[in-house]
């Protein structure tokens, strides 16, 4: 196969934001997550948890809790405001400003008519949902001291919310209180602070749950208001609460990081009456645990170490298959980093800034496994911060590196750069069309840019030194109203692929400016496109890791790709959990494809067979142990490598050596405050 | 360890016209160590009563003489004999008050300086090197003067030296540079010229100071380098060849002192005995560049032993006689007395054994700053008397009786500052123990014991005292000495070993003693008799357990349960097979320093039941230790588990064959069998988790990656 010159690059501090509110939607089984910098991600569980849909944040929006009401999305926070988001078009919709001070958190009826928002000022304010907008309704009896949580009662007749010291149930026809429940305090020291009830559960059995930040879970009779028993949980608080559809199983999140399930259960065999009873204990979290979900057949949560776990429950899946797996979704599922293969160059995207880099030179040679003495040190050549508070949604920099554009939701930038006395000028008159884009992409001759639009419509612009012209909007005949979330430009300025968030992939001419055909929709999400420099014929990795390979002269897929599907795919390739985010072709060998996910890069070379069932699919070690002549009959089409761990990106230069993008896990973790409470060893 | 003792004033310099001079000239013995004379630079000559720091008598030359040598006394003729204006001879008697209308006489050449030992004749060095005894010069003192020396050649220093009841006079010259030793013999008379070493060009030394051992003259000489050189001249042989011929004289460093930024420069250094070394104005190695420190440094450790900051300007001179030195600094001419008792290794090293308890070592920086703080002039006489008083002190130990030595020797304890005592302490106990062995009536076993407690004491001050605490069957006595000495020989410990065991207990529970290491083996003994307990979980494996365990294979948990419920109602070895006393006793023993080459040989002594007794004791403590892993943190006077295994394995070599024929023997060597079973088995499980660690550590160091590197890869 051969040798390559790889850049290793540990240098992009990228720092994912902490996750501080979900909410799932069973009918949909979307997962809403909410970051501590605003921004909003959409994961689909039917489709391997693939995250579909980014909404960037924005300064000084402070989400605090999600609700999903039907399709509709909302967010309450502590600035005060509700927001009902737009989810084809990845923008908030609109925002209603409550007047009650910080809102700490929000609630629908099962209905689906109503919305309760907790405040500061001690307020429950309903609003009611209109078709359009939600409209405020009225306040229920005012309380002294701020409302933390809300749960409605499933009839939607009673709600009961958590406060300082004490859960107050209100009806909510009348708006009266009718049961005040007081919390005890913690033991020793903490006696002399306010407890808060900082997650709340109404069940349908008018059984109340709470936690608290003294440490307790506890279960109340709503009827008559008197507990029925406490469960001490944590020395720390328990922040979250998630009951599952059936109301027979509930999970508390921990300032620990642990999670704790309950489960609605007879305490002895024989017995008939059921009882809460503490069942298991998961750490899957060095840092508190702010958000929980519980699905149907796994526990969803997520904190302050940023990352979303995935926690199977055993007793509701198969096992040993891959829905039994913990899964840990650490980087986001669309790339961060863009590489102008021809410059040599490295664009960064963070919420607020991008960074560009050129990557170092060596003129050594090596071995393999060697590492060359470094000639030029890698260099940072810009750092741009972002204009207004919208966070950056994406970004791209041409081939060339001449060009650069990112885009937030209420507009997009391009900048001009020059090298040889490194400059950058922003590009002032923009054509109207190019408002707002969800991806971007540059032609290989840097001569034009691509930006999805709304609908899944694509606005070229071209690009000189003089003026930057609206050419042509490319609109598909499907009518899909999703977002586009993957662009690519053949290297030969002809074609131009888009995939959007209905699994649908366009391919347009650029010669004549229309559609030039769609590939047949498959029931997973694209997760990267490409397509080859020499036979035009377009890769798609999906979510479900299946690879398609569809000629587009042809109109139809490839005999490769109808042997993959006929073969089908290695067991073990299907049980990767991260989706591949990015593919490229080696100049070099047209047979090759480059492809990786977080935890390995992949060379497929298409002149070899492919990895039978029972094959080994990560052979690289024992290649190498082998002979060179007995190589040959041993290796298969996937070469798999797994030196590189934690990959953002990897990209092949023109030069034909690697750029790869690490970020351990190990780096952010140590970026990380110092959590309560660190478990050490026979403590 | 040499000490130098508070010191004090003897008189006040003339301030000197010219700075770099002190204003004295020398400064000599009298007819006895408590009286010098001191010349100063002009005229006058004093005699003083050191210990009284007071002026006997003064005599003056006239005004526009000067008196260019130092005087000297002679003892044989009882007369005081000096030099003015370089050619006038002066001699007066102590009664003569006007030195001018004492007898002088005018010699024919300048004279360098006259010198004079006890219990000999003055001699008269000129200055062109030519050597006279003063009566055959005065018989006829016109008489034509050689020149030995060469042109440009001058004597910067001299002395004369009693050696095998010849008289030599010694004096160095330079020439261009070059320096010369000259060793002129009187009677009859020869001259040996020797060349020094070249040091470094430009560098003279500093200061000479010639001693007589061993049929050798040794000749110290300081660089300004800081080195301090020695040079050995053979008696033997001298004067075989008489010539001109200057013969190499091979020199080897002895110290190298440090001398901070530059070079020294007023700087001189003195023998004061075969291993000590006075030194002035050269810096304290720990208490910066200042120079004007006065230290004694051991030759043969090189070692500083002590060291004194003097205040004001130091002249680079240096006198010393019988155990007093004295040196000019700033204004005065002080006194220092100082002691080089003889030096052993353990206190050379700072007794390590003893680091332990800090207080007891003295610390350097107590002796050279703590006492800067106490100018009191008050202070300074009271510990001048006690300094004093001390020859006394020896007088009576030696005559009076047992009560008087114990009441003064408290007072004496009780009154100074032990610290600076502590030369003298040794010299105490060993007067103290000779006298008692010597009169077995005489016995002082609460005063030897207060010494021992003052931990000044070790065993090669005194070595007799453990032997002899032995014999008195003063218990107590031996087991301080065996707390406090850090070098007490092998043998002894053996031969108190022996006593111990084979006292019998009746007389052990008379005694008294330690009351800490008491109350650590009664709590030990104590557990015995209350439950087995768990403690952290953790419930110690019987060795009989562990036997079954061996035979059967892993399937006999339940059986060991119950031989563990068998054993807590008569356990065999949890019972302390010796007294309370007696395993106090024996503590004491485990836990002395000793090196088993030398200690094997003197095991062998001990008989076979004597063995099988200690080794029953030494098994009876690791049980203990092995169950409760708290009885360790007990404090000082507990053995530890390491010298208890140790000395089991000691025992174990010296008296194997005799133990395995011993039938009561059996069962003991079975149990240590079966120690060394479970010790085994516990270090070759550690070794695997070393093993394992390390590669660990291995696998981290490769995986250090920095921010950016480029590497190469192959696929296959």
């Amino acid at each position: 196969m051969g040798e390559f010159k790889v850049h290793r690059v540990r240098f992009f501090d990228y720092m994912p934001s902490a996750i501080r509110a979900m909410a799932f939607n069973s009918r949909t089984e979307r997962l809403a997550v909410a970051r501590a910098d605003g921004a909003l991600e959409i994961f689909n569980f039917a489709d391997h948890y693939f995250q579909e849909k980014v909404i960037p944040g924005q300064d000084g929006r402070a989400v605090e809790a999600l609700c999903w009401v039907g399709q509709r999305l909302f967010s309450a926070g502590l600035n005060g405001e509700i927001t009902e988001y737009d989810l084809e078009n990845m923008r908030p919709r609109y925002t209603v400003e409550a007047y009650g001070g910080p809102i700490w958190t929000i609630s629908s009826n099962s209905q689906g008519t109503l919305l309760a928002v907790g405040c500061e000022d001690g307020t429950v304010k309903m609003f009611e949902l209109l078709d359009e907008r939600i409209r405020f309704q009225r306040n229920l009896e005012r309380q002294k001291g701020r409302i933390i949580s809300l749960s409605w009662h499933p009839s939607g007749t009673l709600i009961a919310a958590g406060m300082m010291d004490m859960i107050r149930i209100f009806d909510a026809e009348t708006g009266h209180a009718t049961h005040r429940l007081l919390v005890e305090r913690g033991a020793g020291a903490s006696k002399s602070k306010e407890v808060v009830v900082w997650s709340i559960a109404f069940l349908s059995d008018h059984t109340i749950v709470s936690g608290d930040s003294a440490g307790k879970v506890q279960i109340w009779d709503g009827l008559t208001g008197t507990l029925v028993k406490t469960h001490l949980v944590t020395k720390w608080d328990v922040l979250a609460l998630a009951v599952s559809q059936d109301e027979s199983s509930l999970v508390a999140g921990t300032s620990e990081g642990t999670v704790v399930q309950f489960q609605f259960i007879a305490s002895t065999v024989d017995q008939q009456d059921k009882e809460w009873v503490r069942t298991r204990t998961f750490k899957n979290h060095s840092h508190d645990v702010r958000a929980l979900a519980h699905t149907e057949t796994a526990v969803v949560s997520g904190g302050m170490d940023t990352q979303l776990v995935v926690r199977p429950l055993l007793d509701k899946v198969e096992k040993n298959t891959q829905e039994s797996a913990l899964r840990k979704i650490a980087f986001p599922h669309r790339s961060l980093v863009c590489c102008a293969k021809k410059a040599g160059l490295l664009l960064f995207q963070f919420p607020d800034h991008l960074e560009l880099w050129r990557v170092g030179e060596s003129d050594g040679l090596g071995k393999p496994g060697d590492s060359l003495p470094v000639k030029r040190n890698p260099e940072k050549l810009i750092q741009l911060k972002r204009k207004g508070e919208d966070h950056i949604c994406c970004s791209a920099l041409s081939p060339c590196g001449g060009w650069l554009a990112y885009s937030t939701v209420s507009a997009v930038r391009l900048y001009r750069i020059q090298y040889n006395n490194i400059s950058i000028t922003k590009v002032s008159k923009l054509p109207k069309d190019l408002r707002s884009a969800h991806q971007l992409c540059f032609s290989s001759d840097s001569s034009k840019l691509f930006a999805s639009s709304s609908h899944s419509s694509v606005v070229i612009v071209s690009l000189n030194q003089l003026e930057c012209k609206h050419l042509h909007t490319l609109k598909p005949r499907s009518g899909s109203r999703q977002p586009v979330h993957l662009l690519f430009a053949s290297e030969d300025g002809k074609w131009l692929a888009a995939a959007n968030a209905d699994c649908e992939i366009h391919v347009y001419n650029l010669h004549k400016l229309k559609l030039h055909c769609t590939v047949p929709v498959h029931s997973s999400c694209p997760t990267a496109i490409a397509i080859h420099p020499v036979t035009s014929n377009l890769v798609v990795v999906h979510a479900d890791q299946q690879i398609f390979e569809y000629s587009l002269m042809q109109k139809e897929y490839t005999e490769w790709s109808r042997k993959l599907q006929k073969q089908g795919l290695h067991s073990l390739w299907l049980e990767r959990d991260t989706p591949v985010t990015h593919i490229s072709y080696s100049p070099k060998n047209p047979a090759h494809i480059f492809l990786h996910d977080m935890f390995m890069f992949c060379i497929i070379d298409q002149s070899l067979p492919l990895p039978e069932a029972k094959t080994m699919l990560y052979n690289q070690m024992t290649l190498r142990s082998l002979p060179e002549p007995e190589r040959i009959r041993h290796s298969h089409a996937f070469k798999i490598c797994k030196n590189f761990q934690h990959l953002l990106c990897v990209s092949l230069l023109e030069d034909h050596s690697l750029v790869v993008v690490e970020r351990p896990l190990l780096d952010i973790m140590s970026q990380l405050p110092a959590p309560v409470r660190q478990k050490k060893f026979a403590t | 360890m040499a000490a130098l003792y508070e010191g004090y004033t003897l008189c006040g310099l003339v301030p000197a016209q010219t700075l770099p001079n002190s204003g004295i000239q020398g400064v000599e013995t009298e007819r006895d160590s408590d009286h010098v004379i001191v010349t100063d630079s002009t005229r006058s000559v004093t005699l003083y009563k050191v210990s009284d720091q007071k002026p006997l008598s003064s005599w003056t030359v006239k005004q526009g003489q000067t008196l260019t040598c130092s005087a000297v006394y002679s003892s044989q003729s009882k007369e005081f004999v000096a030099v003015s204006d370089s050619k006038v001879i002066r001699i007066w008697k102590e009664e003569d008050i006007l030195l001018d209308k004492a007898f002088k006489a005018t010699v024919s050449a300048d004279v360098w300086r006259v010198h004079c030992v006890p219990e000999g004749e003055p001699v008269v060095l000129f200055q062109r090197g030519a050597v006279r005894l003063l009566d055959s010069l005065l018989s006829a003192p016109q008489q034509p003067i050689e020149e030995v020396l060469a042109q440009e050649e001058a004597i910067r220093w001299s002395t004369n030296i009693l050696a095998e009841s010849k008289q030599f006079v010694i004096f160095t010259t330079e020439q261009k540079g070059d320096h010369f030793l000259y060793l002129q013999r009187l009677n009859p008379n020869t001259l040996q010229r020797y060349r020094l070493e070249r040091e470094e060009p430009g560098l003279s030394p500093l200061s000479f100071s010639a001693s007589y051992r061993d049929n050798h003259i040794r000749l110290l000489y300081l660089y300004p380098n800081g080195h301090v050189y020695q040079s050995v001249v053979s008696m033997r042989g001298l004067g075989a060849d008489e010539g001109a011929q200057a013969l190499p004289l091979p020199r080897n460093l002895l110290l190298g002192l440090p001398v901070g930024e530059g070079l020294l420069e007023a700087a001189s250094a003195l023998v004061l005995d075969e291993a000590h070394v006075a030194v002035v104005g050269v810096p304290h190695p720990s208490a910066g560049a200042g120079k004007d420190f006065l230290c004694i440094w051991n030759t043969n450790f090189q070692t500083l032993q002590a060291g004194k900051e003097m205040a004001g300007k130091i002249y680079g001179q240096l006198w010393g006689y019988s155990n007093k030195l004295f040196i000019p600094h700033g204004k005065t001419l002080s006194v220092i007395p100082y002691e080089c008792p003889k030096s052993s290794l353990a206190a050379a090293l700072g007794k390590l054994k003893q680091a332990k308890a800090p207080a007891s070592v003295p610390s350097w920086n107590n002796i050279l700053h703590g006492e800067k703080a106490q100018p009191s002039r008050t202070v300074e006489t009271r510990k001048t008397v006690c300094w004093i008083t001390e020859k006394h002190f020896q007088f009576l130990i030696q005559m009076a009786p047992v009560e008087e030595v114990q009441k003064e020797v408290e007072g004496l304890l009780s009154r100074a500052d032990i610290q600076d005592l502590q030369a003298s302490l040794g010299q105490l106990a060993s007067t103290l123990v000779s006298r008692s062995l010597a009169d077995p009536a005489f016995y002082t076993p609460s005063t030897l014991a207060q010494l021992v407690h003052t931990q000044s004491l070790c065993h090669s001050v005194c070595p007799d005292l453990v032997l002899l605490a032995l014999e008195k069957k003063d218990y107590f006595l031996c087991q301080l000495c065996l707390q406090f000495f850090p070098d007490i020989p092998e043998a002894v410990t053996c031969a108190c070993l022996k006593a111990f065991i084979s006292m019998p207990d009746a007389d052990a529970e008379k005694m008294s003693l330690e009351p800490e290491s008491v109350s650590f083996m009664e709590t030990l003994i104590v557990r015995e008799h209350g439950q087995v307990g768990l403690q952290n979980g953790f419930s110690p494996t019987s060795f009989d357990g562990d036997r079954s365990d061996a035979l059967s294979g892993g399937g006999a948990v339940l059986k060991t349960r119950e031989e563990d419920k068998e054993k807590t109602s008569t356990p065999p070895e949890q019972i302390c097979p010796v007294g309370l006393y007696k395993a106090v006793l024996l503590n004491e023993v485990l836990r002395t320093p000793y090196s088993d080459t030398f200690l094997l040989p003197h095991l062998k002594d001990l008989s076979s039941q004597q063995v099988v007794l200690f080794l029953q004791y030494l098994q009876f403590l690791y049980l203990k230790y092995s169950q409760d892993a708290s009885t360790q943190m007990h404090g000082l006077r507990s053995p530890s588990l390491t010298q208890i295994m140790d000395w089991v394995c000691l025992l174990l070599d010296a008296h194997f064959t005799v133990l395995v024929m011993t039938p009561e023997a059996k069962g003991l060597l079975l149990n240590l069998h079966c120690f060394v079973k479970s010790q085994v088995r516990l270090v070759s499980e550690l070794g695997k988790i070393e093993g394992s660690l390390q590669e660990l550590n291995k696998m981290k160091v490769k995986k250090d990656v920095g921010q950016y590197s480029i590497e190469v890869i192959e696929l296959f």
